[in-house]
């Protein structure tokens, strides 16, 4: 199909409002932050104001914001690293030793992720606190590991089943053992996959909330609990909660802008041919 | 020193069984080729021959030795594949080392082999290139070169040419042969080309259905095919059929009648056959001749002319189509009546079973 001016013209601008919509809160959450309390409450809003620094100064006085930024850090590498650990020979024997069940496999554990979290919250909470996990950094670990395990399984199976099975059986008549096969023939064909997998899964943890707000409370507590603390004791005070949000998702935003090619080659990996 | 003996090799998934008890010797320094249509489980069993395989019965002995439970990695075997399966993320050089690095060898040790392969393939100036830098007759040798740095103890080739364009695949053919007689090596290739049987074979397994329809010389089976099967597809053109009734035997062989009346006699043995029951003339293309006063009379439909030699496709006055090779200077062209003679040395005859009636004699060259 040939494009005309016209249609391309459309695209452009159907495509440039759709991105505007989605950017518009993040662009006036920063806008918030760099106001002062009176007037971001202000009707109607002023896009011209004297920027102030003041609510960054008190959302640092109130909170360390490192030691959230931390946890977040720790809590989202370590969840995406146990899930790549436990996903990859998941994903390993479903593509290449598939039996008859693999794909029911493949859809039950996915159908997992159709739950809502709030349904298992109490067992997890009780679990929790009989094994001592209750605001600890490991315990985070754990159910992000196992919240982003189907994802990181069913996005892992499809990069594998890319990989031309002859080229892994032409590594056994090689010489190639399990180990030698994955390290030197599917681990190096795959990268691209398994970093878009891990970029992903970094992501989904740095934004988690529901299990952060609910098992951790300051030790390990990550940013999106910080977050959160800005949210109720006084009532509501938008530029310090704008200004608390902005420096949360700020690293998130910049290590997905740095990755943005490489996430988006991952996500649509397989689905054009 | 390698040779292969399968023992009623079976195979089935779940309760389709796909091989179905295949028995083979190969010698030391042969060349095998499984032939057969598409499905009838040659690749299957070269796979099983491999270890990638799992055999649901019988004996795999290499050397003597059964290897059923060994792994691919463990068989001593390399294996050439139709897609060629070259690593794609390593040059020319890594891809034929591997195998060495593998097996844990120097890296000195490992260049001075790869540099050899590469000199018998004439790789040398494309070492350092990656696969898809290399045009596919490059990647073939490749696929070859990984092979033969291994110095492996039996070759398998699972259709290696059928992704090459038809000029490419003449001369990697050649190049087969003469490898083949080069490393001394025992080779298992697996093709549905029946020219690349004929010409590569020392030995060819027609298989059909996962059974082994007959084993032999390339020329055994041209000249002594063991029923209908093997008749039809060894042989380019392929071998006529003609519906005929046996009249009898004498010393002088078998003695048929075709639906035109006409009498033809093979030397054969009558075999499990009966006089006056029906059989199938085999007549190849290339042993009739047009000959005024030969007995089989038709009509011309179409002259296929390839230079050095022309092809007839007559009907015959009952309707039965026939191919006729003849030289390519010969000025019969189409709608024209035609007479054919036929030497009945040169003529099969099966029973209705499909067997072949037994030659009384076999042909010098089939030995």
């Amino acid at each position: 199909m040939r494009t005309t001016g016209r249609q391309l013209l459309l695209i452009t601008i159907l495509g440039w409002g759709v991105a505007l919509l989605l950017f518009f809160p993040i662009f006036w959450m920063v806008l918030t932050s760099f106001k002062s309390e009176v007037a971001a409450i202000e009707v109607p809003p002023r896009l011209l104001f004297t920027p102030t620094l003041e609510s960054y100064a008190e959302v640092q006085a109130r909170a360390d914001y490192l030691h959230f930024a931390l946890n977040s850090v720790i809590v989202s590498v370590g969840g995406t690293v146990l899930a790549l650990a436990l996903g990859i020979p998941a994903a390993y024997a479903m593509a290449f030793h598939p039996t008859r069940r693999t794909r029911s496999t493949l859809l039950w554990m996915l159908s997992t992720k159709m739950l809502p979290s709030v349904g298992v919250l109490v067992p997890i909470y009780l679990l929790f606190r009989t094994f001592g996990l209750l605001d600890s950094r490991a315990g985070l670990v754990v159910i992000y590991a196992l919240m982003n395990l189907p994802i990181v399984v069913w996005m892992l199976f499809t990069f594998f089943k890319e990989v031309p099975g002859e080229i892994l059986e032409a590594g056994r008549m090689d010489g190639a053992r399990t180990g030698a096969e994955f390290w030197h023939l599917l681990l190096p064909l795959t990268v691209p996959g398994i970093a878009s997998t891990g970029l992903l899964s970094l992501i989904l943890c740095w934004n988690e909330a529901f299990w952060s707000l609910n098992l951790t409370s300051s030790e390990a507590a990550p940013l999106t609990a910080f977050i959160a603390s800005f949210s109720s004791p006084q009532g509501l005070f938008f530029a310090k909660l704008s200004a608390a949000s902005t420096v949360a998702v700020a690293p998130i935003l910049v290590f997905g802008w740095l990755s943005q090619r490489q996430l988006v080659r991952g996500l649509t990996f397989g689905a054009v041919k | 020193m390698a040779t292969l003996e399968l023992r009623d090799i079976r195979k089935s998934y779940v309760a389709h069984e796909v091989i179905k008890g295949v028995n083979l010797d190969v010698a030391d320094r042969d060349f095998v080729v499984f032939v057969g249509p598409s499905g009838c489980g040659k690749s299957t069993l070269l796979r099983m021959i491999a270890g990638l395989e799992e055999i649901t019965s019988g004996e795999l002995l290499i050397d003597g030795k059964r290897v059923n439970e060994v792994g691919p990695a463990d068989r001593g075997l390399a294996m050439v594949f139709q897609s060629y399966a070259l690593y794609p993320h390593m040059t020319v050089r890594q891809n034929m080392g591997f195998a060495l690095r593998m097996a844990g060898i120097a890296k000195a040790e490992r260049e001075r082999k790869v540099a050899e392969a590469a000199r018998i393939l004439q790789l040398e100036p494309y070492l350092d290139r990656r696969p898809k830098e290399l045009s596919g007759g490059q990647r073939q040798r490749v696929a070859i070169g990984r092979a033969i740095v291994r110095n492996p103890r039996i070759f398998l080739f699972d259709e290696p040419l059928s992704n090459l364009d038809a000029s490419l695949r003449g001369q990697m053919r050649i190049e087969l042969a003469r490898l083949h007689q080069e490393l001394d090596a025992t080779m298992v290739y697996v093709t549905h080309d029946q020219v690349e049987a004929m010409t590569l074979a020392s030995k060819i397994v027609v298989l059909q259905a996962g059974k082994v329809e007959q084993i032999g010389s390339p020329l055994e089976l041209y000249h002594h095919p063991a029923n209908l099967f093997v008749a039809g597809f060894i042989g380019s053109p392929r071998m006529n059929f003609l519906e005929a009734r046996i009249l009898g035997a004498d010393g002088g062989g078998v003695r048929v009648a075709l639906r035109s009346g006409a009498e033809i006699v093979v030397p054969a043995a009558m075999g499990g056959a009966q006089a006056g029951g029906t059989a199938t003339l085999g007549i190849r293309p290339e042993s009739l001749r047009p000959d005024p006063e030969g007995p089989i009379a038709g009509e011309v439909r179409l002259a296929e002319r390839l230079g050095g030699l022309t092809l007839l496709h007559v009907t015959l006055a009952g309707g039965e189509p026939l191919v006729v090779q003849i030289e390519g200077g010969d000025r019969t062209g189409a709608r024209e009546p035609i007479r054919l003679a036929v030497d009945g040395a040169a003529c099969h005859i099966f029973d209705e079973s499909g067997q072949a009636l037994p030659a009384l004699e076999r042909h010098p060259l089939a030995a």
